[in-house]
């Protein structure tokens, strides 16, 4: 659905081969598919125009590379400017600054999370910090929100404070503070209800809390895959509390993430962390640089690296980097690698990371393939015989043929797989060569065939 | 239109921008043609309201053509607009009948995290309730914490029983067990509720084919509606929400809640032009009652800020 911007830009600029400085009406051309895909991507529309002009300054005047294309001197440009505003390199961590109990306050709108990583927070200070956490459930409105709490405290392996009915949310606060003071507690966290900015009654409760318990965090908990109502909650919240930190919840899944750069652009808070699953040790810090590349669709092939590795059993990874080091990656391991991958996510999830697929994902939307197609892979392989998996060059014709009836697919389908799987030796051979080190230097794109045509920058 | 009336007339609960953006267009439309400037300026109103970049364009060329150069209200502009939303919303705005052949009705109701799967099975459990029917509910969530004592709060609200199981249990086999039981009662409707998912986890995903495979051993045409339930809230992934849980348990028609809040949610435009699925019904608020039935042309003003 989304093609990457850089496929898009150079698209554009196929028409300008010229080189030199940019000029203006260059990089008016390049813009508008940027403001399309910073759109597409949800970032908030005023947040996009402020971005644009800035690039814009940027941009008119800049010299291009002898070794790139204007559309991809575009591309870093944008890129930098975006990682920048999203908050520079490095996570900023939590603030634990303050006499202890340190109160840490969860807002933000119904069902963005707040709950879930209050236990994850919990579990992340006590584990990494060895710090003594208080969780206390100030929602009174949602059904069992307390009880949930209470059983996340209990995963998280921390404490929780005791459910007491009919007392207001203020008046849980103020027990939670005393009871972090009495039992010596290093941090309480206060999860709250959900609540609409646009509800004063609510909005005033919050407010209440706050000045009750003088947080030391004030985190706003946003859902990754919020629209353009980005805007108009930031702005909320942060005018009534004072936002200190962000959450983005659910980058697990493959939403493009814009709302992080519209929640950063009006509150100045920075984001802080990332929640990437429902289970409590599924907390990240924030890398812009990767939420930049998701923005624009160039994917995000460290967080895919990263996830692979959380999913990939470490001795076969071991075993299959020995192996792909030695040109020795078969059809056997591509096997393996389908069932990983279905671990992993589907296959437009984890498309969706990889740079400079956008029309290969397309073609699997259309054709509805999605995670079938893994199915169809797998009984593929399944129907060769160990010899023709281990060595793959010598399926011609009849093999092709034979294989296609006993997997109940076509031999054009055959074809795909064997071609599929030719390219990704060739990019993991690529991917060998350069190393985690020349990842980061050249870039992503050095992992695309013609890349060393200098096509891509990223 | 004096511009008193034009915003007595914007509803209360509009957050900030969306009244700034209310003053600025009606600034631009009080006597004024329709030119480059002013076209621009609805499709921002548009993208705003996260009909997303492509629809936007598209809905404002369609405009251009039929309206370019005349001279026009800011109130003609923004009723004309409506009505052209209104209109591709229109064919979309069905309710969710339960129909009495089938005994139980299975509703399965699915969903990314959080967007109020859980409080629509309530209201609609109160307000099927209400007609007279029984609902019996399922708490197919066995995975999130407090999920299942979430349903059963609700199931006290609405005077149905809510069928559950031990923390962790297959949620297929639950609700093969609860279908038996509903069959046995003679209960009109089972509304099977299921832990939040990511469309881009197939493995989660295959989870909820396997709770449709189970059914259909009871009753092959089960489950006979498949909610998916959106959050208003939700950019332009929605269209890969609802894509790909079309595409893997047919998902049957949709409930778009949290639209009491500042998010209009016009990515249900591009829904309706892309999958033409129902919109069943939306939700209003955190209460039993917050639940209407979706009305293209409320929708549509709503969207724009009349
Ligand atoms: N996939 C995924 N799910 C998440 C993440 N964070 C939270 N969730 C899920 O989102 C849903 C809502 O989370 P809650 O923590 O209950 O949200 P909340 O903000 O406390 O909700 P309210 O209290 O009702 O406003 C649950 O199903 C969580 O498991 C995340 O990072 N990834
Ligand atoms: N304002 C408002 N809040 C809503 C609406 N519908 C649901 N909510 C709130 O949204 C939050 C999440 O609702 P749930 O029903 O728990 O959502 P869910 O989809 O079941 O969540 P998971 O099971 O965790 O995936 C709760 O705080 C609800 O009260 C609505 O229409 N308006
Ligand atoms: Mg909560
Ligand atoms: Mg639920």
């Amino acid at each position: 659905m989304f093609d990457a911007l850089s496929e898009k830009l150079s698209g554009v600029f196929d028409r300008l081969r010229r080189r030199g400085a940019l000029n203006e009406t260059d990089v008016a051309e390049a813009l508008r598919e940027v403001r399309l895909a910073l759109l597409e991507a949800d970032v908030a529309l005023e947040v996009v125009k402020d971005f644009i002009t800035k690039v814009r300054d940027r941009a008119i005047g800049a010299e291009v590379l002898k070794s790139v294309t204007p559309g991809q001197q575009v591309v870093k440009i944008v890129h930098d400017a975006l990682v920048e505003a999203l908050g520079g390199e490095g996570a900023v961590p939590l603030n634990l600054n303050a006499p202890a109990p340190i109160p840490f306050l969860m807002v933000g709108l119904q069902g963005s999370g707040k709950t879930t990583t209050s236990g994850k927070i919990a579990l992340r200070l006590r584990e990494k910090l060895r710090k003594k956490v208080l969780l206390a459930s100030l929602d009174t409105q949602r059904p069992a929100a307390q009880l949930q709490l209470a059983q996340l405290a209990e995963r998280a392996g921390v404490a929780s404070l005791p459910i007491v009915a009919g007392e207001t949310p203020v008046q849980i606060a103020r027990r939670a503070m005393d009871t972090g003071r009495r039992e010596v507690f290093d941090v309480v966290i206060l999860d709250t209800a959900g609540r609409l900015s646009i509800d004063q009654a609510l909005m005033d409760e919050v407010r209440d809390i706050r000045a009750a318990t003088d947080p030391a965090e004030t985190l706003l908990v946003v859902d990754a895959m919020t629209g353009q109502d980005a805007v108009a909650t930031a702005r909320a919240f942060n005018e009534a509390l004072g936002v200190t930190g962000i959450v983005m919840t659910r980058m697990d899944g493959d939403a493009r993430g814009g709302a992080a750069l519209s929640m950063r652009a009006i509150t100045g808070a920075p984001i802080k962390l990332t929640g990437a699953g429902e289970k409590l040790d599924a907390l990240e810090d924030f890398h812009p640089e990767r939420v930049a590349g998701r923005i624009l669709g160039m994917g995000d092939i460290v967080g895919l690296v990263e996830r692979a590795a959380e999913t990939i059993d470490q001795q076969e990874a071991e075993k299959l980097a020995a192996k792909m080091a030695r040109g020795k990656f078969d059809l056997e391991d591509y096997a393996g690698q389908l069932r990983q991958i279905t671990k992993m996510g589907s296959l437009s999830g984890i498309l969706g990371m990889l740079p400079g697929v956008g029309k290969i994902k397309a073609q699997l939307a259309d054709a509805n393939l999605d995670t079938s197609i893994l199915k169809r892979q797998a009984a593929i392989i399944g129907s060769m015989t160990r010899g023709e998996r281990r060595q793959p060059d010598i399926i011609k014709a009849s093999r092709k043929k034979r294989i296609a009836a006993g997997s109940g697919t076509s031999v054009q389908e055959v074809n795909r797989l064997l071609k599929q799987f030719d390219d990704m030796s060739a990019m993991m051979k690529r991917m060998n060569k350069l190393g985690q080190k020349g990842l980061m230097r050249h870039g992503l794109g050095a992992l695309m065939p013609g890349a060393s045509s200098g096509r891509r920058p990223f | 239109m004096a511009l008193g009336a034009f915003f007595g007339r914007l509803k209360q609960g509009l957050a900030r921008s969306t009244e700034k953006l209310g003053q600025s267009i009606t600034a631009v439309f009080t006597r004024r043609k329709l030119d480059d400037a002013a076209l621009e300026e609805l499709e921002d109103l548009l993208i705003r309201a996260d009909l997303g970049p492509e629809v936007a364009a598209r809905i404002v060329a369609s405009f251009r053509r039929t309206r370019f150069g005349r001279d026009i209200t800011e109130d003609e502009v923004k009723a004309a607009l409506a009505g052209e939303i209104a209109a591709i919303l229109a064919p979309v705005a069905v309710g969710l009948s339960i129909d009495p052949a089938h005994r139980p009705h299975v509703v399965l109701v699915v969903g990314v995290n959080g967007t109020g799967k859980t409080t629509t099975i309530g209201k609609l459990a109160l307000s099927w309730r209400e007609q007279g029917l029984t609902p019996l509910l399922v708490a197919g969530d066995t995975f999130r914490a407090a999920a299942v004592e979430q349903l059963q709060i609700w199931g006290m609200r609405a005077g149905c029983t809510v069928i559950t199981g031990a923390p962790g249990a297959d949620a297929a086999g639950l609700a093969f067990d609860a279908l038996g039981r509903a069959r046995a009662e003679g209960a009109d409707v089972l509304l099977i509720d299921t832990a939040g998912r990511l469309h881009n986890k197939s493995a989660l995903m295959e989870e909820l084919r396997k709770i449709i495979r189970v059914l259909r051993k009871q009753d092959p045409r089960a489950p006979h509606s498949v909610l998916l339930v959106l959050d208003a809230t939700t950019g332009q992934n929605a269209l890969a929400q609802v894509r790909v849980f079309k595409e893997m348990v047919d998902v049957t028609g949709l409930v778009v809640t949290k639209l009491d809040g500042s998010a209009r949610g016009g990515v249900v435009v591009a829904l309706a032009e892309a999958f033409a699925l129902p919109v069943h019904a939306v939700g209003v608020g955190e209460q039993a009652g917050d639940l209407r039935p979706f009305d293209a042309g409320e929708f549509a003003r709503g969207l724009i800020g009349l």
